[in-house]
């Protein structure tokens, strides 16, 4: 039956049918796993998913093109999914514009702090440029992140996987820094993770409290539009005074 | 549902058109945000169906980022070369980025009353 087999591969292989398919059942598989871990943060199901996904593509050599030829389908809706985004942003905006003024200093004073540092201590231990411009929007949810690399010169799919890496590391880190601060207020909680950790960080905050969870995601919100207005402008700048 | 998405879609063709028109540096689907955050503030708010379409999209965004994610297997061989710079790029440029905010915001609140009504 093996000729069968592989006419049925080859078939399989060239329409967009089964790298659609494999993105859904990869992150069914992994929600599942997020679930049964108690919604632990390392067991972060996009993580979960792309490991299953990248191994799947490894081990039966399929060309990543290949596979993304289906997954496009999905990858399609981070456009209309940021798009989006206006509506919890509107949603908050009666508390927005209550602490807009300290909100607005620690928002800059964070989104330059997370993009910067991202990009000094990467160009330090002699990282190529293509990397420090697809490390310097990590801290913004993947859609923009991802605009804002290509806009840079880095690499949209490193961007990615750089993005949800720093989310899984603010999530479980988060707690300890404020316990080392002694912060306990949740607005600021909330607050600083949305910035440093976007969506998955916003997740983490929702399960400590509401309050948390409202800023996180306002802090989400607005950092992703202060990177995409601020950073194409502001690397090129960086670059050209450093001479690099 | 259709007439939300096709709303979504049409605000992130509009922001799409004039990032290429006025060649801004931002992406088109971030101006889409923007413009639709400002047509809720003029219209006073989304309509139960964008509000359901745009929970539903919301709540699996991190699906979304599968796709581009897994595109990691292309990037072994730079992974490999360039793993300690990323990896301490990444945990200490996230930490700071916390660190920075929280205080910023703490120093700037202190003294007024949170919104949880406990004073700092």
């Amino acid at each position: 039956m093996t000729p069968r087999l592989d006419e049925i591969w080859v078939y399989l292989s060239a329409t967009p049918l089964l790298g659609l398919t494999l993105t859904l059942l990869a992150y069914q598989a992994a929600f599942r796993i997020y679930q049964r871990a108690g919604f632990h943060p390392l067991a972060n199901p996009v993580l979960l998913a792309v490991g299953l996904l990248a191994g799947v593509l490894l081990l039966t050599g399929t060309p990543y093109q290949t596979y993304f030829d289906g997954a496009q389908f999905v990858h399609f809706l981070l456009g209309p999914a940021t798009v989006a985004l206006a509506i919890p942003l509107y949603a908050q905006w009666p508390r927005l514009k209550a602490m807009a003024a300290p909100l607005a200093l620690a928002l800059v004073a964070g989104s330059l702090t997370a993009a910067l540092s991202a990009w000094g201590i990467g160009a330090l231990l002699g990282a190529s440029r293509e990397s420090l411009m697809s490390l310097a929007p990590k801290s913004v949810t993947t859609p923009i992140a991802m605009a804002v690399a290509e806009r840079l010169g880095g690499l949209p799919s490193l961007t990615a996987v750089l993005v949800i890496s720093t989310g899984i590391i603010g999530a479980v880190g988060a707690r300890y820094l404020y316990r080392w601060l002694g912060i306990d207020d949740p607005a600021v909680r909330g607050f600083a993770i949305g910035l440093a950790s976007h969506g998955i960080g916003t997740a983490r905050a929702f399960q400590i409290s509401e309050q948390s969870g409202a800023f996180a995601a306002l802090a989400m919100g607005l950092n992703g539009l202060v990177t995409a207005l601020s950073l194409p402008w502001i690397m090129p700048l960086v670059e050209r005074l450093l001479d690099r | 549902m259709i007439a939300a998405l096709t709303l979504l879609l049409v605000f992130q063709l509009i922001g799409e058109i004039i990032a290429r028109a006025l060649s801004l540096p931002v992406p088109g689907p971030v101006i889409g945000m923007a413009l639709l955050f400002l047509a809720l503030m003029i219209r006073g708010g989304p309509g139960e169906d964008l509000r359901q379409t745009a929970g539903t999209l919301l709540q699996h965004l991190s699906l979304l980022f599968v796709p581009a994610g897994t595109g990691i297997v292309l990037y072994g061989d730079r992974l490999a070369a360039e793993w300690l710079p990323l990896v301490v790029a990444l945990v200490a440029s996230t930490a700071l980025a916390i660190v920075v905010t929280a205080i910023v915001l703490r120093a700037l609140t202190r003294g007024r009353t949170s919104s949880s009504g406990a004073p700092q």
